[in-house]
């Protein structure tokens, strides 16, 4: 494959086909064309009306709790002794991730689109547990796909879904993860297409998803490349952030893309290695596909048939990568590494301990890397690392694995 | 106007006054010996157009039943290069019943769009249905389908409004398939009139056959739908079929090819009474 050519912008796609370079696109079945249309012009209409943005603004601050933190990991960095580490505080959000900043923006939609119901697919349960916040709130009935795998190790949110009102349908299908889950609820909304609104929680999916959530998350990268120019009076060196579908990597990453002196890393799931099918790291590992209705990295077998793969982390746990980070990957922008499980799990336990704060394995990820990182830099750079998650949902998880008994 | 097996039998058939019985089962399920034994079968049965499925992992349009059989099949490892050979081998036999290809778009993708026309040309093969596809992606392997002589069968849905139709079927070609229902393979059975209605509505917009599908499972249905249709598809009452007839481990039985038979000659049968049904 030839590399794509630099554009003189990072920021300026999807063309309006949907695509980022040769990834996203709409490849969905017919029944779901005309709707897929209908979206992306509901939602050019809504970006063009200050009301939606002022109503999204209000709810921001006033539900969802934003603007979130910067904070600056004292503990952290003195422990590693290298780079000072800086945390954008996702954790602290209503719901506890980054995922509410999403799901506020397209509930909103749904409603503008006159959408009665809510369907939407959850891996670690974070999103299934946002989009049950907004559809209470709004007064949506919410139906969530969760894989089976996925309901036995995510549990607290699985109660949390149901005590705000939602129906988790497990999902039985292959290894009853987030991919099946996403089947699951796309043949829901393919059956129901006239009253229902597909919440999507990632950063991937037909066209215009892919553009929408980045759009709704790159809320977490604005407020932090003005906090950070505020507090520190200048940007960071690197941002980095864990990416398994990368709704949060992307948030994180798209404010900065033209700011070059930013190096950018995104963080895959290396489960127990790259060298057999344990790993969720399509961009390592995969190659171009086409799945849930865009073209990325997938991991695949010779004959197109796709991949399962692990991750320790129920969020990370998908074979494929939304769209805009594979271009990213292409260009080079961004660099995407692998952080195996162990190694995620061991930053868990540091910064538990560290900075008093559990993050989500998810979010693990990106520490783990910040963990490697840091040391090796000056004592004055700045690793900026997006804290997605806070990890209460995980500690069952974690236990287990370091045989602390609950 | 193109001239394919697929072509020539739609004509054959409405010459008969009656509409074509199309019928699906997957590829390699549950192995490729079965696969073929079926095929070889199938027209003596009454199937006038087969659609064989190929299997992929994540089939998001398909209900229970046929992601049930992809499984088996690909359990039993069933690949694009043994399908493509099963129908080398069923042609060898049969030049006359046409084959259409059924399937999602990644597994044509990682084998190159252009290489898979071409030997699915040579193997025998008349025409596609992929169901991620739409037409705005036609340049990915609708147009070169169509170069390499294939027919390209586009799904018409309930969704697709008379504003999108001209776009659904500019490059569609053979038939179209009109999905009768909202939803996944193997749902209800969709309501005649409204199914009459979408016919009629495609045909103002089209010469082309019109083939109904989705929820058709019995004779009875198919005699129904097909008087008012150029075609009807039954897929998961087949592959329901083939997997009652499995035995415990999963393998192929003594009944599997004749519980095939047996289904796909009653729905044969419907077909033909539907020619009576729309006469009287």
């Amino acid at each position: 494959m030839t590399a794509p050519q630099l554009p003189n912008s990072f920021r300026t796609g999807p063309d309006d086909r949907g695509h980022f370079g040769i990834f996203g696109g709409r490849y969905v079945a017919e029944t779901l064309m005309p709707l897929i249309l209908e979206l992306e012009k509901a939602y050019e209409e809504a970006k063009a009306d200050p009301a939606f943005a002022a109503e999204l603004s209000a709810l921001s601050t006033h539900y969802a709790g934003r603007p979130s933190k910067l904070y600056f990991a004292e503990g952290l960095t003195r422990h590693l002794g290298g780079a000072r580490i800086f945390f954008k505080r996702e954790d602290l959000n209503h719901t506890g991730s980054h995922k509410i900043n999403n799901c506020l923006g397209q509930i909103l939609l749904a409603r503008r689109m006159g959408k009665t119901r809510i369907i939407a697919e959850t891996g670690a349960g974070q999103h299934g547990v946002a989009s049950a916040t907004v559809s209470a709130r709004f007064g949506f009935p919410c139906v969530v796909y969760m894989g089976a795998t996925d309901v036995e190790r995510q549990k607290p949110n699985v109660f949390r879904m149901k005590l705000l009102g939602a129906e988790v349908k497990p999902v039985t299908a292959g290894n009853g993860t987030l991919k099946d889950a996403m089947n699951e609820a796309l043949r829901d909304w393919v059956t129901n297409v006239e009253d229902t609104y597909y919440l999507i929680g990632t950063a991937a999916g037909p066209h215009p998803y892919p553009e929408l959530v980045r759009d709704f998350q790159s809320v977490i990268g604005t407020e932090a490349r003005a906090q950070m120019l505020e507090q520190e009076g200048r940007l960071p060196d690197m941002i980095i952030a864990a990416v398994g579908g990368g709704s949060n990597a992307i948030g994180l990453f798209h404010p900065f893309l033209d700011d070059a002196s930013v190096k950018i890393v995104g963080v895959e799931a290396g489960g127990h290695g790259l060298d057999g099918d344990e790993h969720c790291a399509s961009m390592n590992a995969g190659r171009p596909g086409v799945l849930h209705g865009n073209r990325t990295y997938l991991l695949q077998d010779a004959d197109g048939q796709i991949l399962e793969g692990h991750s320790i982390s129920a969020g990370l746990d998908y074979p494929g990568v939304g769209p805009e980070h594979s271009w990213l990957r292409d260009t080079g922008r961004v660099d995407y590494v692998p952080i195996l499980d162990d190694e995620a799990l061991d930053a868990f336990q540091v910064c538990t301990r560290t900075e008093g704060i559990i993050p989500a394995l998810e979010s693990a990820h990106a520490i783990a890397e910040a963990i490697k990182r840091a040391p090796t830099m000056d004592r004055d750079a700045i690793i900026l690392v997006n804290l997605s998650g806070r990890g209460d949902k995980d500690i069952h998880t974690v236990g287990k694995l370091t045989g602390l008994e609950l | 106007m193109s001239n394919t097996r697929i072509d020539r039998r739609f004509a054959a058939v409405r010459a008969e006054g009656r509409p074509a019985l199309v019928t699906f089962f997957t590829a390699g399920d549950p192995d490729e010996a079965t696969t073929l034994s079926i095929l070889k079968a199938l027209p003596g049965a009454g199937a006038d157009v087969i659609e064989l499925g190929m299997p992929f992992s994540d089939p998001m349009a398909d209900g229970p039943a046929i992601q049930a059989a992809g499984l088996r099949a690909l359990k039993g490892g069933q690949t694009m290069a043994k399908t493509l050979e099963i129908v080398r081998l069923f042609r060898q036999a049969d030049d006359e019943t046409p084959i259409v290809l059924m399937g999602y778009y990644n597994p044509i993708y990682a084998h190159g769009p252009e290489a898979f026309v071409a030997e699915a040309k040579e193997a025998g093969v008349d025409g596609l249905i992929i169901v991620d596809l739409p037409p705005e992606a036609d340049d990915e392997l609708c147009i070169p389908a169509l170069k390499a002589g294939l027919n390209f069968i586009r799904l018409a849905t309930p969704t697709t409004d008379d504003r999108r139709l001209p776009t659904v079927l500019a490059n569609t070609s053979g038939f179209v398939y009109y999905v009768s229902i909202n939803g996944i393979t193997g749902s209800a059975a969709p309501d005649n009139s409204r199914v009459a209605e979408a016919v009629a509505r495609i045909k103002r917009h089209t010469d082309l056959p019109v083939a109904v599908g989705f929820g058709v499972r019995t004779a009875e249905q198919a005699a129904a739908i097909g008087a008012n249709a150029d075609g009807v598809v039954v897929g998961s009452a087949i592959v329901q079929a083939i997997a009652t007839s499995l035995d415990e481990g999963g393998k192929a039985t003594e009944g599997t090819v004749s519980a095939v038979v047996a289904l796909v000659s009653q729905l044969a049968e419907g077909v033909r009474a539907a020619r009576r049904l729309s006469a009287a």
